[in-house]
Formats: structure tokens, C-alpha cells, sequence
């Protein structure tokens, strides 16, 4: 037993002050409360709702969401979209189908089971549009990044005129949050840009909490039935792991292990 | 040993094995649920099909649920001589009233009930479609006539939504 | 074995056993004596088994989703955490499973370190095992690259072009293992292969290894020859399947932790990315269980002698039943060896966090140093510690009592180390 707190200790003077892998500068991200985080943590959904108006109205014009379907809107766990806005919001987009009877592909109103309709045709559609930088898809973006949501937050926030020493080229523009300072996206928010649905106060950081959360929810469509399934698990566990230790108790009780 | 002992012994060890027996079913069962259709697959379950080109007298061809779906306005000469088969007559009795809510349409599954071919339309015998790899007939309601087949081609659960538009399933 | 044959109860599994011995196999391992005082660093033989047959059993349901194929194996994937009915937790299970599977065998070989158990007559269940921690980083690093993110591509590009550096061959070596002039879909569909077949070979060598332990039987944490079955010895059914069933449930709790709350902190950011032959990550780096041999192969600043030494790290394990030239097998009773223990426990911790690190500056160097202690441990310090030191005197039974006699007292004050 001591020796194994030795080595718990050991390990966590190792690794315990280990956070992401950005080696060089230490950046402190900003903070704010995520209610998805924690043991019960769980989304908001007016902010669920309010993120998805954010990203469709902002951000879809540029970035792609190709893992999401319409009907995700609707399923649990998520902005919880009636059936009927949801089927609303997808046939607001048109989508390519076919081929018809005449070989030809065509439009059409989107449907629930249909996914997120994508700006661009391919990858490099998408460079070309935009300087040659590719807007990644952000399907799982907040899990593809190691800040995670705080770095996302911070980085729609972070945009600030450089520093004297350093120049710009054109279309590349200074944040404070972003991996080597530079990044090839303006700014993006601007206080009052979206006419949020529900009245909210439409300020960058209000946006910005927003679409994050949305984003979290769409890297992690399930978390909140993980996070329910996973305090089942564990209190199931103990109450077995006691009732086991009991039973080796008894059984080890016939047996004489002193010297 | 005592009574009481044993109980209390009995007790704990039945009362592991039966906690231990609910985790192991819980444990078990998502590794059976994932063959389960999917929520993809379940979004497809249902197709909603644009009719408003088809004329009396045609059939379109369309995929529900990976499956052909025959969708045939009939003309009045078509709907009268499907009504007016007597069902003794019929390998698998069924009135064409059951089979086609609406008379005009006749919605469904292009499906041989014999071993799975897609039937051949506006063939065979009975003025309605013809299985050319065993030899059944249907008539013009999609019922069984002659051959093989053993019953009727299967009508799956349709309605219109609006006067254009079926949604299959 | 045991000496006396084995009848069954029924008639029927008289019969059947007299054509196929199921139920006197399965007698045995009900009867096989063990050692009463095995500590719980015994458990994670039964908690491998375990995270086995959960790979297994994930894998096979995962494969059923999952499409080996470059341009779809991301999408594959992400259908299966979105789509599939519990196809998130499946994936999850089977990711950090991986993780487990490792902390399990790490500590099961440091176990095997400390009390000597792959010492004569258990040199062959050691190297069967060697094996099998060889198949499993294969497995590991295969499995790793299916996801087809950007650490998958990149992780098996860096390590399959390490074999370039066998002189002659190597570069017709990497273009066989590739299919092709790099990392692509051949690559993926045989690692796919590959990562499936694994496991079973995996399967029939854990067989074999337990065939091979129940030979001489069970080492224990004194490390002295225990007599089978006597009043040292406990049938394993009940006694050791209910302690490593309670170990095992604490182990899946840790298990839950990871999976349900914290499932990608294992893992990389970037392998959410998916693979761009054109883009490459700015630090590459292997799964953590892998560090340490990483930290190894980097250290070294030729290629070829990079990658000789990183094998040799391994491979040097196998030699280690003859390495260690002590006759006494327990760190009990070993004080100089169980200081020696505890720094190569330090070195390999290291190496594994210089691992994670950037080759460069203070980590290269403390990776070298560690390196080459590494190999100091084995080669110089496990040798020499056999003919100079002092061993404690062996108490003559484990469970002798405490009766007086010079040897005797000294056995029963080396009582308090029994339970470190």
C-alpha cells in the first residue's frame, strides 16, 4: 500500500501539472462557467439555441459542420428544437439530390434526415475562397483543438492590433490566442451582429459563450447521457466493489495468514 | 455454524451474485443494441415521393427502406376490373378496396412474395406485373394469381401527406 | 498437476470428458493451490485477462461499423460516436481500454521486477510474456492509426520509415510495409488486418503462459518455493477469484472515470484532425504507454542506433532472467536491489515524460541520461548485484510462526516489508 501511494505520488508530480502540449509560451485562456463541465454538468439549451443562430447566421457561411444532421437538432441532449423547427430549418436549405430520371442532379428543400448543407464543394473550394487557408469543419473542433472550449472562447475574443514589432501581411490578422499569434480569419463578432431570437443581449462575449457551448455539443452530442450513465456506473460499481469485499472478507475469514 | 450465521452469509453472497448478475446484463446489452438499426438508417425510414407527374396508367419505381416501391395511378377501366375479382378466386384472398384506400393509387412493395425478384410491370397474364424468375402473376390490384408466390405483394404503410406528395413508412 | 484423476458428478460429463478433459481443466484451475500470501500487485494477471476480452469483445462490435478505408475510416468512426446505438461508449471503452490494458501490464512487469518472478524455473512464462507486450504495442500502434487522424497518419509514417534505417533493405522493407510510396489505403486496410488478428495470437500465448505458471506455480511476494497444495497454499476458487474479482472492480472503477468523464484526456487533440499528408503536426508523438521507448529512440542521434537501441530496450528484457545473477528472488529481502528497483522506476517515469517532450535542449539530454541508465540497470548494476550483495537471511517457510531462532527473528522483522 505504501509503495503504491509512492508511485501515485510520483506520477503525480510527473504529469498532474501537465495541461495541453503547447510547449513555448503559456497562455492563460479566458474563463467562464460552462455548464456541461463536471461530474453533472449538462447544456443549456436556450444557449444550445442561441450557439446554433450564431453558426448558422455567422460562421456556415465559411465553415462546414459536415457530421451534424437536421434531425440532430430535434434529438436529446441537444438544442431540443421542436420536430417542426427543426424540419423548418432544414428545408430553409437547399440540398443536392439525384440523379433524376434525366441523369441530372438537382435541389431540393432539406430534410431531417439530411446533413448540414456545407459552403463549400471540397477542400479546396474552400482554400480557394479564403486566401488559400482552409475554415477547418467544426464537426469536432473543440476536441481537435487542446484548449478546448476555453481556447475557442478566447480566440473569438482575442483580436487585438499586434504588437509593434510584429508585421502582417495581408489577409492575416494578430490574436492573442491563436497557436503562433497569427491567424488567417478576421474577426468575426461584433457586439449586437445577430438578433438573437430569445432577446439576449447580443454582446461578442454573450456570441461567443454561444457558439462554443454549441460547438461542445456538437463535438459531444452525447454528453449529458455519458455524464448520466457514467454516475450510474461508478455508484453501481462501489456498491458492488463493498458487497465483493465483504464476501472476500467471509471467504478469507477460514483462512490463517499470520506468521 | 449458527442460523443466523448462514443467513447473513446466504445473505451477502446472494445479494453479490444478484448485483453482479445486473451489471453483466447492463454491460451486455449495447453490445446487442448497436446491431440495431442505427439513427441514420431510422431517419431513412420513412420517404415522402413527389406524384405529381404521374398520369393514369403509369407506375414509378421508387427505394424505401433499401426496397422497390411500385406506385401505379390506375385508370378507371384498371380500378374497375381490379374490384370486380371474386375472392375465391384468389390464392390469398384480399379485397382491392383494403389494398387501395384510394382507388387511383396502388402503392406497393415490388417485392415477389415468393423468393425476392422485383416483378416485371404491365406483364404476365392477369394485366399487372410478372416475376420472371419463377413464373408468378399478379393482377392489376398486386394480387397473386398464378405461380409460385404465396401471398399478395405487401402494401406497406403510406398516406398523402398533400394531393402531391406519399410518405412511405 | 494433480495427482489424483478427476471423476465428474453427472453422466453426461463423464461422458463428455472422457473424450475431451473440459471439466478436469476446469477442476484443476477450480482446485490449482496458490500462494495464501500473494498482495494485490498478484491481481493484475486476472485484471489483464480482463481488458483482453474487452478489446476483444469492443473490437469486434466496433468492426462491424467501422470501414478501413482512407477516405471514409474518419467518417466511419464519427457515424459510430453519433449514430450508432451506444457507439460512443463502445468507442470509448475500446480507446481508453487500450490505456488500461497498459497501466495493467506495466504494473503487472514491475510486479514480476520487484519479486523476482522471472527468475528460474519461470524464464519461460517471462519471455512468453515479452512476447506478448511486443504484440500488444503492435496491436496498439496499428489500432491507433484507423481513426486515420492526423496523429494516426503522421505516428505511422514516423515509424514505419524507422525501418528505412536497416541498411541494405530497408528502404524495399518500408515500400512492402506501405503498399505503396507512402502512408495510404494500402497502409490502413492490412493495419486494419492486422489490428484484428492481434489479439487472438495475443489469446493463444496468454494460454500458454498460464499453462506455463502452473508448472512451478505461483512466485509470491517472499519469493521462497511454496509447497502445493499444503497449509501455504489456498485453492484458487474461492479465495483468489473473489481477491482479484475485488481488484478487478476497483480497476474498472478507474476505468469509468476515464471513460465517462474524462475519455480523451489519454489521447491527442490533434487525431481529431483528420489525416493530411500535407500538413504535418507540430509535435508528433505516440500514445503514452509508448514514451518511454520513444524518448529512447530519439535519444539516440543516428537513425539506425536509434532504432537498435529502442529494440534493445525491449528485447533486453528477455535476457533479464540471466541478467540478474542473484540467487534470491524477492526485493524483500534484497535491500541494495529494491533501491536499484525504485530508480529504474524513476528512469522509465522519466523517460516517458522526456517522451512527451520536444527532442531538444534540457529533455534531450535528461532522455540520454536516462537512456543510458536504463541500460546501466540491466547490463552492469543487475549483474554486479548478484555476486555483491548482502542479501537478508530467507525465513524458511511463509507462514512459519514466530518462534525464536536467529533466522526466524529475523524473518518475523521483515514482516513489516511483506506489507509494502
Amino acid at each position: 500500500m505504501k509503495n503504491f501511494l509512492r508511485i501515485l505520488y510520483l506520477l503525480t508530480l510527473l504529469f498532474g501539472f501537465q495541461h495541453n502540449s503547447i510547449a513555448a509560451e503559456k497562455v492563460e485562456y479566458l474563463k467562464t462557467d460552462w455548464s456541461f463541465k463536471g461530474l453533472f454538468g449538462k447544456f443549456d439549451r436556450s444557449a444550445l439555441q442561441r450557439g446554433y443562430q450564431v453558426y448558422t447566421e455567422v460562421c456556415s457561411s465559411c465553415h462546414s459542420m459536415k457530421y451534424l444532421s437536421y434531425r440532430n437538432l430535434a434529438e436529446k441532449g441537444g438544442p431540443e428544437f421542436s420536430e417542426a423547427q427543426a424540419k423548418a430549418i432544414a428545408s430553409s436549405f437547399e440540398v443536392k439530390d439525384g440523379p433524376n430520371e434525366d441523369g441530372d442532379m438537382f435541389t431540393r428543400p432539406g430534410k431531417l434526415s439530411d446533413k448540414f448543407v456545407m459552403p463549400y464543394e471540397n477542400v479546396k473550394a474552400a482554400q480557394a475562397a479564403n486566401g488559400g487557408a482552409y475554415p477547418p469543419d467544426m464537426s469536432v473542433l473543440v476536441k481537435a483543438r487542446g484548449g478546448g472550449v476555453d481556447y475557442i472562447f478566447s480566440l473569438l475574443q482575442g483580436y487585438e492590433d499586434p504588437p509593434a514589432n510584429i508585421i502582417l501581411d495581408d489577409g492575416v490578422y494578430y490574436n492573442k490566442y491563436m497557436y503562433g499569434k497569427k491567424i488567417k480569419m478576421a474577426n468575426q463578432l461584433s457586439d449586437g451582429l445577430v438578433e438573437y431570437t430569445d432577446g439576449t443581449n447580443a454582446t461578442v462575449e454573450q456570441m461567443s459563450k454561444d457558439v462554443t457551448t454549441f460547438l461542445m455539443w456538437a463535438a459531444e452530442p452525447h454528453l449529458e447521457s455519458r455524464h448520466r450513465m457514467g454516475f450510474k456506473a461508478i455508484v453501481y460499481l462501489i456498491i458492488l466493489t463493498t458487497l465483493v469485499y465483504f464476501s472476500m472478507k467471509r471467504i478469507w475469514s477460514r483462512v490463517e495468514t499470520e506468521v | 455454524m449458527s442460523e443466523k450465521k448462514t443467513n447473513r452469509r446466504d445473505f451477502l453472497f446472494t445479494a453479490t451474485y444478484a448485483v453482479g448478475a445486473v451489471g453483466i446484463g447492463a454491460t451486455v446489452w449495447p453490445m446487442i443494441d448497436q446491431m440495431n438499426p442505427d439513427a441514420s438508417v431510422k431517419a431513412l425510414a420513412s420517404t415522402e415521393v413527389d406524384v405529381s407527374t404521374v398520369n393514369p396508367g403509369k407506375t414509378i419505381t421508387v427505394l424505401w427502406r433499401g426496397k422497390p416501391v411500385f406506385i401505379r395511378r390506375r385508370t378507371q377501366d384498371e380500378i374497375t376490373e381490379a374490384r370486380s375479382v371474386k375472392l375465391e378466386e384468389l390464392k390469398h384472398p384480399e379485397k382491392d378496396e383494403d389494398r387501395a384506400k384510394d382507388p387511383e393509387w396502388l402503392v406497393m412493395l415490388g417485392v415477389c412474395t415468393h423468393l425476392g425478384c422485383v416483378p416485371l410491370d404491365q406483364k404476365g397474364d392477369y394485366n399487372g406485373w410478372f416475376c420472371p424468375c419463377h413464373g408468378s402473376h399478379y393482377d392489376i390490384s398486386g394480387r397473386i394469381r398464378k405461380g409460385p408466390a404465396p401471398t399478395n405483394m405487401e402494401i406497406p404503410k403510406y398516406e398523402f401527406v398533400n394531393a402531391n406528395t406519399i410518405k412511405i413508412g | 498437476m494433480s495427482d489424483h484423476e478427476y471423476i465428474p458428478q453427472s453422466k453426461v460429463g463423464k461422458w463428455f470428458n472422457d473424450r475431451l478433459p473440459l471439466l478436469t481443466l476446469a477442476n484443476h484451475l477450480t482446485d490449482y493451490p496458490t500462494p495464501k500470501n500473494l498482495n494485490y500487485w498478484w491481481t493484475f494477471g486476472g485484471i489483464l485477462t480482463f481488458c483482453l476480452i474487452t478489446q476483444i469483445v469492443t473490437g469486434l462490435v466496433l468492426a462491424m461499423h467501422y470501414i478501413a478505408h482512407a477516405d471514409m475510416a474518419f467518417d466511419s468512426v464519427e457515424h459510430i460516436m453519433r449514430d450508432v446505438n451506444y457507439g460512443w461508449l463502445i468507442r470509448y471503452i475500446h480507446a481508453n481500454g487500450a490505456s488500461m490494458f497498459f497501466l495493467a501490464v506495466y504494473i503487472h512487469i514491475f510486479r514480476s521486477l520487484f519479486y523476482g518472478s522471472y527468475k528460474s524455473p519461470r524464464e519461460i512464462i517471462w519471455i512468453i510474456g515479452i512476447i506478448i507486450y511486443l504484440l500488444m504495442m503492435a496491436a496498439a500502434f496499428m489500432g491507433y492509426v484507423l481513426p486515420w487522424g492526423q496523429m494516426s497518419f503522421w505516428g505511422a509514417t514516423v515509424i514505419t520509415n524507422l525501418f528505412s534505417a536497416i541498411p541494405l533493405v530497408g528502404e524495399g522493407i518500408v515500400t512492402w510495409l506501405w503498399g505503396g510510396y507512402s502512408v495510404d489505403n494500402p497502409t490502413l486496410t492490412r493495419f486494419f488486418t492486422l489490428h484484428y488478428l492481434i489479439p487472438f495470437l495475443i489469446l493463444g500465448l496468454v494460454v500458454l503462459h498460464i499453462w506455463a505458471l502452473h508448472v512451478p506455480g505461483n512466485n509470491n511476494p517472499v519469493g521462497i518455493d511454496v509447497k502445493k497444495p499444503s497449509k501455504d497454499t489456498v485453492p484458487f476458487h474461492p479465495y483468489i477469484v473473489i481477491k482479484d474479482g475485488f481488484a478487478l472492480l476497483m480497476f474498472m472503477i478507474v476505468f469509468a472515470f476515464f471513460v465517462f468523464y474524462t475519455p480523451n484526456i489519454l489521447g491527442h487533440a490533434d487525431n481529431y484532425i483528420e489525416a493530411d499528408p500535407l500538413v504535418t503536426p507540430a509535435h508528433i508523438v505516440p500514445e503514452w504507454y509508448l514514451l518511454p521507448f520513444y524518448a529512447i529512440l530519439r535519444s539516440v542521434p543516428d537513425k539506425l542506433l536509434g532504432v537498435i537501441a529502442m529494440l534493445s530496450a525491449i528485447f533486453i528484457l528477455a535476457a533479464l532472467p540471466w541478467l540478474d545473477t542473484s540467487k534470491i528472488r524477492s526485493a524483500v529481502f534484497r535491500p541494495l536491489y529494491k533501491q536499484f528497483y525504485w530508480i529504474l522506476v524513476a528512469d522509465v517515469l522519466i523517460l516517458g515524460y522526456v517522451g512527451a517532450m520536444p527532442a531538444e535542449g534540457l529533455y534531450l539530454l535528461i532522455a540520454r541520461v536516462a537512456t543510458a541508465y536504463y541500460f546501466l540497470h540491466f547490463l552492469v548494476i543487475l549483474p554486479v548485484l548478484g555476486y555483491k550483495e548482502k542479501s537478508l537471511p530467507l525465513p524458511l517457510s511463509i507462514t512459519e510462526p514466530v518462534l525464536g531462532g536467529s533466522a526466524n527473528l529475523a524473518a518475523a522483522k521483515n514482516k513489516e516489508s511483506l506489507d509494502n
